[in-house]
């Protein structure tokens, strides 16, 4: 019994000390060196534009003209939304509902898997006349596991680049080259695949844009 | 040996017997003891009502569900009783033998002597330790005991299956007899040794009747092992009844219980007790009485072997072969007193320096009177020599080089000096030399010949490459002993070796980690026999070796601990190679039934059939019928053991993995085959 | 697949030298953290009043236990009251009773199931105090027991190592200087680390988008090193801020292989220090290959069937040249995502990359059967513990096979350890399969189900398996917030953790006591590769078997189904 106490008294002072050294301590001491080493990486690596945020760097963000980039299926829309968003309707819903992050976790057999997929093609299709239905890579149509993916393929962004050239009146090559220029390639030529962020290639765009 | 292995496990009585038995085992309390086949008892039971009220667990659709339950039921039905059967079997055997030794026990009355010399009858069970009884020719010694005078031949056939009767005598190695022997000529009389009930014989008919037959530790832990994954199974089974609700798949409860029945491990549950009860068997056949399973076991784990070299490695009657007198004493006053010396003298040494003097014509005066008026001194570990008094003063001896060499010198006498190299010189051969002095005075040496046992060789080699280390224990000196150690193989001996040596040695080896194995026979070796992990006692030898061994060898065959060994591997082995067949058949019996119970509502998981079964139904009831009919067709092998052969741990559980592991994983998928080839068109016929 | 083997590669001398420094730290020896953090020590062990003094097997395990109680109790009141608490910027309201006990469970068995999401479901405090703190300290109990379980197969005596003594040791020698390196280089690839509140951005289609923000990479560390697994995000590691490069990827992947892995190594230099130096004790190296071949297995399986796609997605016309992309990153692509999955279950981590409900029926059944296993590595110092279990096993049969009684490491398995043996083993499927059979036969527990059909039972076997195992990655469809969902998993986990250190530690303290049996050519060698071979079969036979039929019903049949 004695040693019962004993221990527990122990257990008890430990449990406190670790409180301060692995809870408090430990995550002040990395929050200070990162914010002194990497300041701009530890704060989201947020863009800056005209002394305005308009997104971070990591993340992916929703687009929907037809002069821009589209990304992946996102279940949360990649966080994005408008003030009409935030108006509950009759029952009291938003549209959205806070921050978040996931996907919508269909297994392979699900129906209402082909039924999204079936609408994100259509939709697809219709917006970019000239694309077959084969051409179409599988990562545009299909969910990503965070909702807020930054990146699709290389092919995925090139089947767009006939309509975006079209939307925004830049030529095709102008646009094949800030696809090129967005392209990150795998690390080391081995880890990861080649991909395009999304982001940062309609901003290429939005400045060209600006600047004609 | 020869003709216990070829001996058929099986005879008619047994087999009737044994069918018998395996009805009677049918007695739940008696299988509850059995918890694997239990389960399948009580699957049987309900799979019973299933036939009788159909729609007991919900409505059934189909028609042909009561045949098909009835089925079920009559396999797994089947599959008990081959359980049973194989458990009747070998108990069967054991009581076949006890059969014989009861006849033995028939003794009703004995002759007990009192002290005043008057002899009084008394009932066989009244005899207490201590009493002295007469036994004449033609009768059977009552109970264990010592002779303590009379000489006479005595039948132990009973015992030992030896027809040949066997001298005993007071005094030696032949002085202990066994209740329940016959003497055949002469009379003799004993000293009783053992209460009644407790003799070596009651023992014996206990052990092999089962009646005192405890679960060894090994066999209790391999049943926790088969209990847990009858469990597991059990929670796969019933867990997959919610599951196949939810999904909406329908399964029969029958084909639920099969599956139940097919993946517990059946096969080595019902034949668990019966390897063991048959090992104790094959023991005892080689006339070993080992007074507990774990004995047996043990054996199996042996890793030093500590032999005696006297009748283990070599024939241990040693031969007078040679008188090598010293310089300066005639041969014929050296073979005067070696014959002097072995006059009272009733070892085999004894007897043969008598046999050689007298064929070099011993001046061989007043025979009779020497031995009468002489007092004898026999030989002790201590003195390492013997020989006798005269009455005219005169003291000879013989015995060991330095034993006699120390007592000739402490009487002021020199050493003379071609006593070392004779010594040397018959130590060299490998025979023991006995030196020979009169008065302190020494006056040469015997030679005798010591013989080692043939194949001794071979055998020491395999125990090597089993990993067990022999060592030779002698009281020879250290020549003589490298020479017979180099010459029978043994790893390493130990000479001059006094009664407590033996126990040393067996300490150190153990605190090494060793598991130790001796043989004994004399009362000096009873401690160290109860200090071994395994100690095996001759029969002839003392009651107090006897008490201390854990076995005991009917035909006073040191030599046999090398078979014993063999047999405690080959117990564990038969166990573990069952269990390896039985968990690597479940393989095959799940691709046997898994598609076959789900092919129904998921047509795709014809896919999954790939044994190409006829039909679901057959599918199922094929797995069920290997599944009972593997039981019976492992009884052999469970009654004989798995083969063995001494080799290295490494190869030995290669090769049975490659037999039992590997064949348990095909085995199961061709015998399904077949089977359903030639089920799956009865079972058509019967509109399944 | 190139980039696989790459990953692999890169771990073995990563894991060899932490598995020599695991060993110094273990067995008292110096490391090069001794001049500070002998001083540290000191002042703790002054602190809490520890008192170095050896114990027996119970009494550590009662410390154990009771240390891992009060911070259950105290971690819970946090939970139940964090509104009210500082560093609590985005308004996080105090959780519900069901929800905090499992979750509180969830951390302190190192499972970190979770059925609440981050962003929205816990303050910084919250965050720090009890996730973070739990993920060490789960972590330090894990390992512990592990060591102290080894420590006991390989001695003469059942009185050795103090339980705070090497906790504190852990912590303070091997998690917080991982962790804080880790947690800096995660920073660097571009995962936050900060206390400011979200962001909101104002998009330049005109829209806003909410950013969420916060200590992440400090969590984010240690989450792997501890193969703690719960995310800061409710999408776990396939969020770019928390896993936001290839680099981060590889790094979490080897954080999480890193422990494990070490435990391995560091038990077969304590069964090798008998004799000499050695880089990889043989023994250690036998079970390290076995767990490594089961692995394998694992990952070919799942990249094939990753690869392969959905056929309904080709049915739909779409081109899978780069495998199933529904639930996965375009950064990671399959090959890291697959790695990421199998390695977060065999290690049993249970952070994600990608989501596993959306994998493919077969390339969702090896996660899911890694977890079943749960030897394959597993957890820091359990998963070991638990393979030794089948090690046992697999010497008790072996042992009969060539004709001695079992004997593993110059100790006898008799009854007493055998019947505790497969007690353990049993453990774990009766958990899974019975809280598995429990919910698909109430109502509560289908509620939780969203697929339809087999997936809706392979979501449940997952969920169960996930929890048993200590993993705690879900089939995130899952809708498991629920009273039964929280309760049940409560239970499963803290079963499936507690019950299995009791017993393992108790069988190392029979065996210690032991008398202890020399080898020789007769006694079977439990340090070869035929005994590897061995112990994958004994895996497979008992630990695959038993599930069979479940997975034939989930898995299997979705798997057969969507391809005809």
């Amino acid at each position: 019994m004695k040693a019962f106490f004993s221990d527990s008294k122990q257990a008890l002072k430990v449990t406190l000390l670790m409180f301060v050294l692995c809870g408090l301590l430990y995550p002040f001491a990395v929050t200070g060196m990162a914010q002194v080493l990497f300041n701009h990486e530890a704060n989201g690596s947020l863009i800056e534009m005209d002394g305005k945020m308009i997104g971070s760097d990591k993340l992916g963000q929703a687009f929907t003209s037809p002069e821009f980039f589209w990304g992946r299926v996102s279940a949360i829309n990649y966080n994005v939304y408008t003030k009409e968003d935030l108006v509950p309707n009759a029952k009291g819903e938003t549209n959205y509902n806070g921050v978040s992050s996931g996907t919508f976790n269909y297994a392979p057999s699900n129906p209402e898997l082909k039924k999204r997929m079936e609408a994100d093609i259509e939709t697809f299709l219709k917006a970019n006349p000239g694309v077959q239905r084969e051409q179409i890579p599988a990562d545009l149509v299909t969910a990503s596991g965070s909702g807020l993916d930054p990146h699709i393929s290389v092919e995925s962004a090139k089947i767009q680049i006939k309509r975006i050239a079209q939307a925004s009146g830049l030529s095709e090559d102008e646009v094949n080259d800030i696809v090129k220029a967005n392209t990150d390639s795998r690390t080391f030529n081995v880890f990861g695949e080649d991909k395009v962020n999304v982001l940062s290639a309609n901003l290429d765009i939005y400045k060209k844009m600006k600047g004609k | 040996m020869e003709t216990v292995t070829k001996k058929s496990f099986i005879n008619r009585d047994i087999m009737k017997s044994s069918i018998l038995g395996a009805f009677k085992k049918l007695n739940p309390l008696y299988m509850i003891k059995n918890p694997v086949m239990f389960v399948v008892e009580v699957g049987f039971v309900f799979v019973v009502l299933l036939t009788i009220f159909p729609n007991m667990m919900g409505d059934v659709t189909e028609e042909s569900a009561r045949l098909y339950n009835a089925i079920v039921a009559f396999i797994l039905f089947i599959t008990i009783l081959f359980a049973n059967f194989a458990e009747s079997i070998a108990e069967g055997r054991g009581k076949a033998q006890v059969q014989s030794l009861k006849k033995t026990k028939t003794v009703t009355e004995a002759c007990v002597l009192l002290a005043d010399g008057t002899q009084v009858k008394k009932q066989a069970d009244e005899l207490k330790k201590g009493d002295i009884v007469l036994v004449q020719a033609g009768e059977v010694i009552p109970n264990d005991g010592e002779v303590i005078d009379g000489i006479a031949t005595v039948d132990e056939s009973a015992i030992t299956g030896e027809s040949a009767p066997v001298v005993k005598e007071r005094g030696g190695d032949f002085s202990s007899v066994t209740g329940g022997t016959t003497v055949t000529s002469d009379w003799l009389e004993i000293e009783i040794t053992s209460l009644p009930g407790e003799s070596f014989l009651d023992k014996m008919i206990a052990l092999i009747e089962g009646a005192s037959r405890k679960k060894t530790p090994n066999e209790i832990a391999l049943n926790t092992l088969l209990v847990s994954l009858t469990i597991i199974f059990l929670l796969v089974v019933v867990t997959l009844y919610p599951m196949t609700t939810y999904l909406q798949v329908h399964i029969p409860i029958a084909t639920l219980v099969a599956l139940i029945v097919c993946l517990i491990p059946t096969t080595i549950g019902g034949l668990l007790s019966a390897i063991g009860i048959a090992g104790m068997d094959r023991v005892t056949q080689f006339n070993v009485i080992a007074m507990s399973g774990k004995a047996v076991e043990s054996c199996g784990d042996v890793d030093t072997l500590i032999l005696d070299k006297t009748g283990t490695i070599t024939y241990g009657n040693r031969f007078a072969s040679e008188f090598l007198p010293i310089q300066g004493v005639g041969k014929k006053e050296l073979i005067r007193a070696a014959w002097l010396s072995s006059l009272t003298d009733d070892t085999p040494e004894g007897k043969s320096i008598l046999a050689l003097a007298s064929q070099l014509d011993v001046d061989s005066t007043d025979e009779k009177k020497i031995i009468d008026t002489s007092e004898h001194i026999a030989f002790s570990a201590y003195t390492r020599m013997s020989g006798l008094d005269m009455k005219d003063g005169t003291k000879i001896r013989k015995g060991a080089y330095d034993s006699i060499k120390n007592k000739s010198v402490n009487a002021g006498y020199e050493v003379p000096k071609d006593l070392e190299s004779l010594v040397h010189q018959v130590s060299s051969l490998g025979g023991t030399p006995l030196v020979v002095m009169k008065n302190e005075k020494i006056l040469g040496v015997i030679y005798l010949k010591d013989i080692v046992k043939p194949g001794l060789k071979e055998r020491f080699e395999k125990l090597r490459s089993m990993g067990i280390k022999t060592i030779m224990c002698t009281g020879d000196n250290p020549l003589t002993a490298a020479t017979i150690a180099k010459e029978s193989g043994v790893d390493s001996f130990i000479a001059e070796s006094k009664p407590e040596d033996k126990i040393k040695v067996i300490k150190d080896e153990q605190s090494q980690g060793k598991i130790v194995a001796m043989t004994g026979d004399g009362t000096n070796d009873a401690p160290a026999l109860a200090q071994a992990n395994v100690g095996l006692a001759m029969n002839s030898g003392t009651n107090a070796a006897k008490e201390a061994a854990n076995m005991v060898d009917l035909d006073s065959n040191p030599t046999k601990i090398i078979e014993v060994v063999e047999i405690g591997k080959q117990l564990l082995m038969t166990r573990g190679a069952l269990t390896t067949f039985s968990i690597a058949n479940d393989v095959a019996k799940y691709f046997a039934i898994i598609p076959a119970m789900l092919m129904v509502a998921v047509p795709e998981m014809s896919a999954l059939n790939i044994m190409q079964l006829n039909s679901p139904t057959s599918a199922i009831i094929s797995a069920l019928i290997f599944n009972a009919v593997i039981i019976p067709l492992l009884i052999p092998i469970a009654m004989r053991g798995v083969k063995y052969e001494p080799m290295s741990a490494s190869k030995l559980l290669r090769r049975n993995l490659l037999v039992y592991g590997l064949g348990g994983i095909i085995a199961p998928f061709i015998g399904i085959k077949l089977i359903d080839l030639m089920s799956g068109p009865i079972l058509n016929l019967m509109g399944l | 697949m190139w980039q696989i083997a790459l990953v692999l590669v890169i771990y073995l001398p990563l894991v060899i030298v932490a598995g020599h420094y695991l060993y110094q730290v273990t067995m008292q020896q110096k490391t090069w953290l001794d001049p500070v953090m002998n001083r540290v020590d000191n002042i703790i062990y002054k602190f809490c009043g520890i008192k170095q003094v050896d114990m027996t097997g119970k009494q550590y395990v009662i410390a154990l236990i009771l240390s891992n109680a009060i911070m259950i109790f105290i971690g819970y009141l946090i939970l139940r009251i964090q509104s009210t608490l500082f560093l609590n910027p985005n308004d996080i309201d105090n959780m519900e009773a069901t929800l905090s006990f499992n979750t509180i469970i969830s951390f302190m068995t190192n499972t970190n199931l979770q059925h609440y999401s981050g962003e929205s479901g816990l303050s910084y405090l919250a965050q720090m105090l009890v996730i973070t703190f739990m993920m060490f300290t789960s972590a330090a109990t894990g390992y512990v027991a592990c060591m102290a379980f080894c420590r006991r197969l390989v001695a003469k005596s059942d009185t050795i190592g103090n339980f705070f003594v090497d906790f504190v040791r852990v912590i303070t020698r091997l998690l917080i200087p991982l962790s804080f390196i880790v947690a800096l280089i995660l920073v660097a690839q571009g995962s936050p680390q900060t206390l400011k509140g979200n962001e909101t951005v104002h998009t330049i289609e005109g829209k806003m988008q909410d950013i969420a923000l916060g200590p992440i990479a400090s969590l984010e560390s240690i989450k792997h090193i501890g193969t703690n697994g719960g995310g800061f995000n409710g999408a776990n590691s396939s969020t770019p801020f928390e896993n936001p490069t290839v680099i981060s990827n590889i790094v979490e992947m080897l954080s999480m292989m890193l422990l494990p892995g070490a435990c391995v190594v560091t038990f077969g230099l304590m069964v090798a220090k008998r004799r000499q130096k050695t880089l990889f004790g043989k023994q250690g190296l036998v079970i390290f290959a076995a767990m490594s071949i089961l692995l394998l297995i694992g990952l070919v399986t799942c990249y094939i069937a990753e690869s392969a796609g959905n056929p309904i997605i080709n049915n739909l016309g779409i081109s899978q040249d780069i495998g199933s992309m529904e639930g996965k990153e375009m950064r990671f692509g399959i090959p890291q995502s697959v790695l990421f999955t199998v390695v977060t279950t065999a290690f049993t981590t249970g952070s994600i990359n990608n989501m596993h409900d959306s994998l493919t029926p077969l390339g969702g059944m090896v996660p899911m059967f890694n977890m079943m296993l749960n030897v394959v590595f597993g957890g820091k110092g359990v998963g070991l513990m638990n393979m030794m279990m089948y090690v046992m096993l697999t010497i008790f049969i072996a042992c009969l096979m060539i004709g001695r009684t079992p004997q593993f490491l110059g100790k006898k398995i008799e009854e007493k350890e055998m019947k505790l043996i497969a007690l353990c083993i049993l453990i774990h499927p009766a958990l899974i399969l019975l809280f598995s059979a429990l919910a698909v036969a109430t109502t509560a527990g289908i509620a939780g189900i969203t697929n339809p059909g087999a997936h809706g039972l392979s979501q449940v076997l997952y969920e169960y398996a996930s929890s048993s195992a200590n993993n705690g990655s879900g089939f995130e469809g899952l809708a498991d917030n629920s009273p039964f969902w929280n309760m049940t998993t409560g239970f499963a986990m803290f079963f499936g953790r507690y019950l299995s250190i009791i017993i393992q530690l108790a069988i190392a303290s029979l065996l210690a006591k032991k008398l202890w049996h020399s080898d020789s050519v007769g006694t079977l060698k439990t340090d070869n590769p035929m005994f590897t071979f061995l112990l994958i079969a004994i895996v497979l036979m008992i630990g695959a078997l038993t599930f069979l039929p479940a997975l034939a019903l989930g898995p299997i049949t979705e798997h057969l189904q969507i391809r005809s």
